[in-house]
Parts: structure tokens; sequence; C-alpha cells
């Protein structure tokens, strides 16, 4: 079955491709970098997952809260957080997104309104049912969108969350990228109950699975999700079905899944079928994809010469933004 | 307004008046509305907000302190109540994986002004799961602010400050001291970053706070009937500590006695102590003491929990040992 027609102009169109490889290109790229040992700590890639953030991410307003898990450089690149301060992060470098204080798990950015990077398996999910309680409370119109992986559908926080935000009908999103392993358990291996919206539904929440590999089917179904929470129906799940190409974090020997399994869902992989889809309805010629492709490049190498070029916090302030200390500076409302 | 009032009412007074003064102020807990707060702090208040702004949660302590840390971030001013801080070990990871560190790993973008209130302590036969001191153990966060609140102006002023505070503020209420009668007097200022001196004295520095205040002040006035003049320190802001406020009384007496309801290992008292040894060693006249709860899980038969806990008469009889 050939997938549908892509229902966008050439622009829209062309600009879903373009963010999928900016993801891409920068995290090829990181990859590259924590081998040189120019950044270390834990690096989780998300290859392979580009369609769910894009899909989901251009269906919001610039100013709804995200919230995303350790996997979250496409979130926060997404989000408009800027290549160069992200990349200055994971150097660790002052110039960084979290001012060299967090690395790549733990990206944040007020401006945007991006709440981390969080590493901890379902810990945004409450914090999400917060803020979206503050907002209704407030009386405003944004909604929060928090992403977690299918893992963080064992832990307690997932539950809670969900049955408080049903219960208070609050304005959440929640967004669970089923990439079908939590690190190297399988789904199948860990939950009695592998049908995930069932699981959501029980909460009284709407529901919809998607084909997380096309980054059409996202968008068009978190535009719908997002319209109904924006209305005030209550919160929305959901189900991104989708595949983590690279290993699970740069120490994953992946013994836990056959190639062939990951081939077999890398011949569904979301840049190269989209491109193939826009190509085939005159949306895009290969001219345009390589152009294309070369300026995430140059955005790529751009961003690593600031990191290089990047500062170290000098140690005298090691303490600092452990409590606050200009008056004022508070939640971001 | 002053007059005789009770620490549960001083309590309520104070949570009326955040909500008053502050339409970002709400309330959040576990029957702290319908059912009028489990100690009764709240009570009335359900009537007098609405049902919005004193908020009854499922039975969820790591969701609802999440959602108290997202609410406070989303520009709200939530105050959360934990029925003990033996079910606030449900909310662990909010409190210290995320309240605690948020605004250092977003290198100072993001605070959290959440204020989190719950009962501690023992002393009415409730058994090992509703008994425990575990302030000792969040004091060990960099990130969390501490207050225990051992008097009715405390428990009257903290509240307010507490929610000025751009961080997240943690206030210990020890379940002993909701039925603490006395004369409130509202002209004392109250702030959230100093230890009090509740009496002065020349011999001994007894140091307390929460439900050992009143013990040691009681010891006090015993030992003052025969021959020792103690000085009673009360800690109120458990992290961070006022070395300052404790240094001048331990220098001053010479000796010091800490009264702490926790375990003694790895206790507050344990701290309190390590610090007037770091820095006052030179200047002791004995090596510093504690009297603290004994090390097992708090019996339910009230003999053995009386004898658990720290009492007047072993408080006594450590500082006649301080003092021999």
């Amino acid at each position: 079955m050939s997938a549908p027609r892509v229902p966008y102009p050439q622009a829209f169109a062309q600009s879903l491709l373009r963010d999928m490889l900016r993801i891409r290109r920068l995290e090829e790229r990181a990859a590259e970098l924590y081998g040189a040992g120019k950044i270390r700590g834990f690096l989780h890639l998300y290859i392979g997952e580009e369609a769910v953030a894009v899909g989901v991410l251009r269906a919001l307003a610039p100013d709804d809260a995200v919230l995303a898990t350790y996997r979250e450089h496409g979130h926060a690149l997404i989000q408009g957080i800027p290549m160069t301060a992200i990349m200055a992060e994971m150097y660790g470098k002052q110039e960084g997104c979290s001012h060299g204080r967090g690395g790549s798990m733990h990206l944040f950015d007020a401006k945007t309104r991006f709440f981390g990077g969080n590493a901890i398996v379902s810990a945004g999910l409450p914090l999400a049912v917060g803020l979206a309680l503050a907002e209704r409370m407030q009386g405003g119109a944004r909604i929060a969108v928090c992403f977690f992986g299918e893992g963080a559908m064992a832990e307690g926080a997932f539950h809670e969350a969900i049955n408080l935000a049903a219960l208070w009908q609050l304005p959440v999103l929640f967004c669970c990228e089923n990439n079908s392993y939590a690190m190297g358990t399988a789904l199948t291996r860990s939950q009695s109950q592998t049908d995930l919206c069932a699981k959501a539904a029980a909460y009284k929440v709407a529901t919809q699975a998607v084909d997380g590999m096309d980054v059409v089917a996202v968008h068009q179904a978190a535009r719908q999700a997002v319209e109904q929470v924006r209305a005030g129906l209550g919160p929305y799940f959901l189900e991104l079905r989708t595949y983590r190409f690279r290993a699970h974090s740069m120490f994953d020997p992946e013994l836990y899944r056959d190639k062939a399994e990951v081939a077999k869902w890398q011949e569904r992989g979301p840049i190269h079928s989209y491109s193939a889809r826009l190509k085939a309805q005159g949306l895009l010629d290969e001219a345009q994809f390589l152009a294309l492709d070369s300026a995430v490049s140059a955005e790529v190498e751009a961003a690593v010469a600031f990191a290089e070029a990047g500062s170290l916090e000098p140690l005298a302030s090691l303490c600092r933004e452990v409590y606050t200390e200009s008056p004022g500076a508070e939640g971001a409302a | 307004m002053s007059g005789r009032i009770s620490y549960r009412e001083a309590l309520r007074q104070a949570l009326r008046e955040a909500l008053q003064r502050d339409p970002r102020v709400f309330l959040m807990g576990e029957d702290v509305g319908c059912y009028g707060g489990t100690y009764a702090v709240s009570k009335g208040l359900l009537e007098e907000f609405g049902a919005e702004r004193i908020r009854d949660t499922p039975l969820s302590e790591l969701g609802f302190v999440g959602a108290g840390i997202g609410a406070a971030l989303g520009g709200m001013r939530p105050i959360v109540e934990v029925m003990t801080v033996n079910f606030c070990l449900l909310a662990l990871d909010p409190l210290i994986n995320t309240a605690a560190t948020l605004r250092h790993m977003s290198g100072g973008q993001f605070s959290v002004p959440l204020v989190l209130r719950m009962a501690t302590g023992a002393g009415r036969q409730l058994g090992a799961q509703h008994s425990h001191s575990l302030e000792g153990w969040f004091a060990h966060i960099p990130g969390l602010k501490l207050l225990a609140p051992a008097t009715l102006e405390d428990a009257r002023g903290m509240l307010w400050p507490a929610l000025q505070d751009p961080d997240p503020v943690l206030i210990f209420e020890h379940a002993q001291l909701y039925n603490l009668e006395g004369e409130l007097d509202a002209t004392v200022p109250v702030d959230i970053c100093s230890a009090k001196v509740r009496r002065a004295g020349r011999d001994l520095s007894l140091i307390a706070y929460g439900g050992t205040l009143g013990k040691a002040l009681a010891a006090a006035e015993q030992l003052a009937g025969e021959g020792i003049d103690a000085e009673v320190i009360d800690l109120r802001v458990l992290r961070p500590l006022d070395d300052v406020t404790l240094l001048a009384s331990v220098r001053k007496t010479r000796r010091a006695l800490v009264v702490d309801e926790g375990w003694r290992s790895g206790s507050l008292a344990a701290e309190i102590m390590a610090r007037i040894v770091e820095q006052a060693f030179y200047e002791l006249d004995a090596p510093p003491a504690r009297v603290c709860s004994a090390e097992v899980p708090m019996p339910y038969a009230k003999h053995l929990e009386d004898a658990a806990l720290p009492q007047v008469p072993a408080i006594v009889a450590a500082a006649h040992e301080l003092c021999g």
C-alpha cells in the first residue's frame, strides 16, 4: 500500500523534512564527537524517531509547555533552542542552553518553555499536569505536552499523572514514544497489558495510535489532539509507534534485539520514506534535497564551531544556582 | 491579631491569610478539603475559598507533589500538604530529583517556588509507619530549604515568607504540637533564616527544634532548680543551618547538648555536633553530646514509644553529665 498524499503546500512539506534532517545530522555529528571525547556523560540518540518530535511539536503553538526525556536533543531543537546552544551544552560550555550544568540529558530553555530534558523515566509527567493546572487556574490557553517512552507506562508516575489530568480535565497532551524497548527490555517482557491506548483509556482519556515513522500521520494526529486539548476537552494520549535505530546509549552492545529487526524498521526510516513521497508528488527534487541537506550540515558545523569556541564556567561559581540568588527570578510562568 | 490560640489554628490563620493575599496561592493534598485536613488544619477553608483553591487529591503523593512543582513552574504558588513525612517518601523522586535540582540543571532558568507542609514525629502511638522524624534526610539535600515551626508565632508566621521564597521550602510540623495552646504574640517578626535563643543561659546550650523544643525548655527549667543555667536554642531552620547563632551560643556556654527526635546515626544532631567541633573545638569545656531517638522503628506500645523518644529526664541527665 502506498502512503497517502502529503496534504501540505511545498514550503511546509519541505520544512518538516528539514526539521527531521536537522535532528539527524546534529545527532550523527554528536555521535562522532562523543567518539572523539568532546562530548561525555550519557548520549542517547533519537535517530529513527525524528518524525515523532517533528510531527508533534510542529502542531503546537510556540508558547505551549514542552517536557521531554533524556533522549531529547530533537525536541529541544524543534521547540526552538538554537543548535549552537544545544551543542555547547553537550560540550559542557557555559554558552550551553543549561549553562553547562545539564548536559545532553538536561537541555532547558525558559524562553521557548522547554522544561527539560528529564533523566528520571516518567518524572516529567506530573510536572506537565502541574503546568497545565497552573495554566487553567490562570485562565490561559496554553497546553502542556509531555513525551515519554512506553517504558514509562510501567512507572507509578504515569498512572498518577494521567489520573490527575483526567480527573481535573487538564490540558495535557501525553505523547508516548513507543519504540518497543525500555532500554533493553521489550514491552512484551515488561508489561502485562501491551495495548498502550487501552491503558490510557482506562483513565477515560481520548487516545489514538499513530505510525510514528510517518511525519505526516504524526502531525495530523497531533493537530487534532492539540485542538481537542486546547478546547478544554481534557487530556489526550497519543501512542506514536516508532523505532530507535541506534543503541540505547553509547554503551549498549544491543544484545536484546536482532539485526534483522533493526533493518526491517530502517526500511521505513522517517526521512528517506518521506523524501520519497515528496519526490513522487513533485514537492521535492534531488537538487532541492541536497541543498537542504547541505544547509543543515552547515548549521551543524556552525554549532560545532560555536561549542568549540565556547568557554568553561569559572570554578569560583561552582556552587551557584543551587538557590535563587536574584530576587524575581522564579517560575517561568 | 493576638490572643489565645492553638498551633493548628495558627497554621490555619497563616493559610487563610496567604490565600487572601495572593491569588496564585492554593492548597493541595490528601483530605485537605471536604475532610478538613488530617490534623484539621485546613478545616473551613474549602467553604471559604472553594474547591479550585482547596484541592483534594487522590492518594498519589508522587503525582500531586510533582504537579505542585509543575504548578510552581507555571506561575502559581502551591502549598502542597502531605499527611506525614512517612508518606512523603512516596514523593522523594519529584522532591529530590526535580524540585531540588531544577534550578541548577537548567543553569538558573527555572526556580521552583513550592511550599510543602507535612506532619512529622512521634508520640501518638501511631507505630512505625506514621511516627518517624525523617527531616534530617531532607536536610542533606542542596536546593531544599527546611523549616520546623515549634512555636505559635512560627506556625503563624513562617508560611508567608516561605511562599515569598523562590525555591522549594519544606515545613515540618511536629504532630504533637497541633494541640499546643497559648497566647500568640502577633507583633513578633518571623524570618525563615535564623535560629533563635528561646531561653538565655550561661552554663550549657541545649539545641533543639520542632517537637523537642518544649522538652528542652522543660529540661532547662528543671536544671535551673538544680544549679545549671541552660540556654535553649531553637534551630527553626534545618537547612540552611544558622551556624552564627548556634556557634555564638556554644562559644558563650562552652557546652553543647543537641536534642533531636531523629535517630542518632547520620542525624541532624550529628551534623550540628560536627559543625560545633569544626568551628569551636578549642572553646569547648566538654565534648558535645546529644539525646536522640533509640535506633528502632517506632514501637506502638506506649511505654516503649516513650522510651524510644528523647524525654526530659534523659536531657536533664545528659546535661548534668556534660556539666559535671
